[in-house]
């Protein structure tokens, strides 16, 4: 089984000062899959992201790459392994254009960027590169706008490509949808679906619609722990959920499923 | 970028700007504008306030006119041995504080500036409160002999020169982009494989020894090193200087300088010399009220607007 799983988690555990944000988690992703992390708020899903990504320090327990232990390491490191993160607050650089935000991604491979004596012409050759991943995203005619303009729906769809030219073997993003209309929800759910081919996704995810759509498998945490865990349907069903997190949100959760 | 027509019509003025002005004073203005490129190369391309710069100025200073006074070097080697001292402790300083961020960057730098102070001030080789006196140019190259003023003037303008294009070159180098990038998203830049902290610590110790090059240069100009290119006046003034001008822009920092340098020297020896630091303040405060984007970001402004 271990094989198996790209990421786990070992007792995982987060203390800020007496309070236990995330309490003894052990999560197990399984290769290729999109696996949403859901619960109501302030169950600790962005703190799991954090712990993940080493943003925060856990206080004990594990993570498990690919089995290899990479709790000691920095956030850097931990991007540098293949995981690649977003948050839940749109994380584009906003007085860059477009396609530099996917160039600063696609330069790191190429190991030149601590040398201040060059021109930047030299990254001029990325530029194809940049622009296809643009283009997988629908956003080739944005290319050399500056960021900051951009709607809200395109800087997520910009970020995911931004994330893409890492070529992630992990991507956890955090709240993917939220504060999104009704179409750019839509186009947002369908771009993880299309980029989830050959990689495996963790999302946190509020949307149910989006969760019963995508997610091959769901944990859901309550107050800093796992609830229950299972596809969709187990979970959708569980009394437990339904009762702690859904609660008057049940009968959309029918709908949904 | 770099408006070709702009950069060559402020050379023109730089090389025929001595028929005109003290070439002293413009020594001193490009010394000034140099040290507060050098300061916005972190301020507004990493995003980053370091309180302490003027320890890297005096630095430069200290040891370009140390070695001038008790070595046989020549002014080149002994500005360049400045510049490399400046770095040097930039490499330290740097090191301890990108660590931390916001104020606390700010305020780690301010205190490791005044560390600084209290040891040049104590110590016996830079003569404490009367400073480095004395201080000969000599020849540069061993060939050309400095001791006119316009012919300092014009190794002033050429080491400006050099200094404005390395700021030019690091800005917009792959080094520059990721800066920018640290500017505009700390956090995604970190979630992207970028370790900020190097990144950081890199622009640092570059500003810290163009820093070192304006001090050494200055020393040389004045013949003399003291205590108030340490102090801590300094690096409030050029954060004066670089918001003023225009924090984030290219010729931002040189306005800047050429505006507040120019005032401290017709208004101290004048009749509201009393005032000059009453008066400074009111022009710093206007400028943060009503245009926070300096003089040359204000003028940008205004041609994107209007043309």
């Amino acid at each position: 089984m271990t094989q198996d799983h790209i990421l786990e988690t070992r007792n995982l555990t987060k203390g800020f000062k007496g309070f236990i944000a995330v309490d003894d988690v052990n999560l197990n992703i399984r290769r290729g899959d999109i696996h949403a992390l859901i619960g109501p708020n302030g169950a600790g899903k962005t703190t799991v992201f954090n712990l993940l990504t080493k943003f925060l320090q856990p206080t004990s327990g594990q993570i498990l790459f690919n089995g290899q232990d990479i709790t000691p390491l920095k956030p850097a490191a931990i991007a540098n392994k293949g995981i690649i993160r977003s948050f839940q607050i749109s994380a584009v650089f906003p007085h860059l254009s477009v396609l530099e935000n996917v160039r600063i991604a696609l330069q790191r491979q190429e190991g030149n960027s601590f040398h201040f004596w060059r021109s930047d012409k030299v990254l001029e050759h990325l530029n194809d590169r940049a622009l296809e991943l643009l283009k997988s995203v629908g956003l080739e005619s944005f290319a050399h706008s500056v960021t900051v303009d951009l709607p809200y729906g395109r800087k997520r769809a910009l970020e995911i490509a931004t994330t893409l030219a890492l070529e992630p073997e992990l991507m956890l993003l955090d709240e993917p949808t939220q504060g999104m209309g009704h179409e750019d929800v839509g186009m947002i759910a369908e771009l993880i679906k299309q980029v989830s081919a050959n990689r495996t996704i963790l999302m946190v995810e509020h949307n149910l619609h989006v969760v019963s759509k995508l997610a091959d498998q769901i944990t859901v945490l309550q107050r800093g722990a796992i609830l229950t865990e299972g596809d969709y349907a187990t979970v959708s069903a569980d009394p437990q959920v339904r009762e702690a997190y859904m609660g008057s949100e049940a009968d959309a959760v029918e709908v949904a499923s | 970028m770099i408006n070709r027509k702009l950069l060559i019509a402020l050379l023109a003025i730089g090389l025929l700007a001595p028929l005109a002005v003290y070439p002293v004073f413009l020594a001193k203005l490009l010394c000034f504008a140099l040290f507060a490129a050098a300061f916005n190369l972190l301020l507004g391309f990493v995003g980053i306030l370091s309180f302490g710069h003027a320890a890297f100025l005096g630095t430069g200073g200290y040891v370009t006119g140390w070695l001038m006074l008790n070595s046989g070097l020549t002014p080149e080697l002994a500005i360049i041995a400045g510049t490399l001292a400046g770095a040097l402790l930039g490499a330290v300083y740097g090191k301890l504080a990108v660590k931390r961020e916001g104020i606390y960057f700010a305020m780690v730098t301010l205190a490791l500036a005044q560390l600084t102070f209290f040891i040049y001030l104590q110590a016996p080789f830079t003569g404490g409160e009367d400073g480095m006196q004395g201080i000969p140019r000599r020849a540069l190259f061993g060939l050309i002999d400095l001791s006119n003023n316009t012919v300092m003037y014009y190794l002033v303008l050429a080491i400006f020169c050099f200094g404005f294009w390395l700021i030019n070159r690091t800005i917009h180098s792959p080094f520059g982009q990721v800066l920018k990038a640290i500017r505009e998203n700390e956090p995604r830049a970190i979630s992207l494989g970028y370790d900020v902290e190097k990144y950081k610590w890199l622009a640092f110790v570059i500003s810290a020894a163009l820093a070192a090059l304006a001090g050494g240069t200055k020393s040389l100009v004045f013949e003399l090193a003291s205590l108030t290119d340490v102090h801590w006046h300094m690096s409030g003034e050029v954060i004066l200087m670089t918001l003023v001008g225009g924090v984030g822009t290219l010729f931002g920092p040189l306005a800047g300088a050429a505006l507040v340098v120019t005032m401290q020297n017709y208004l101290s020896g004048g009749e509201l010399g009393n005032y000059l630091h009453i008066i400074m303040g009111a022009v710093f405060v206007i400028c943060v009220l009503s245009f926070r984007s300096g003089i040359v970001g204000q003028l940008q402004k205004f041609k994107r607007n209007n043309f």
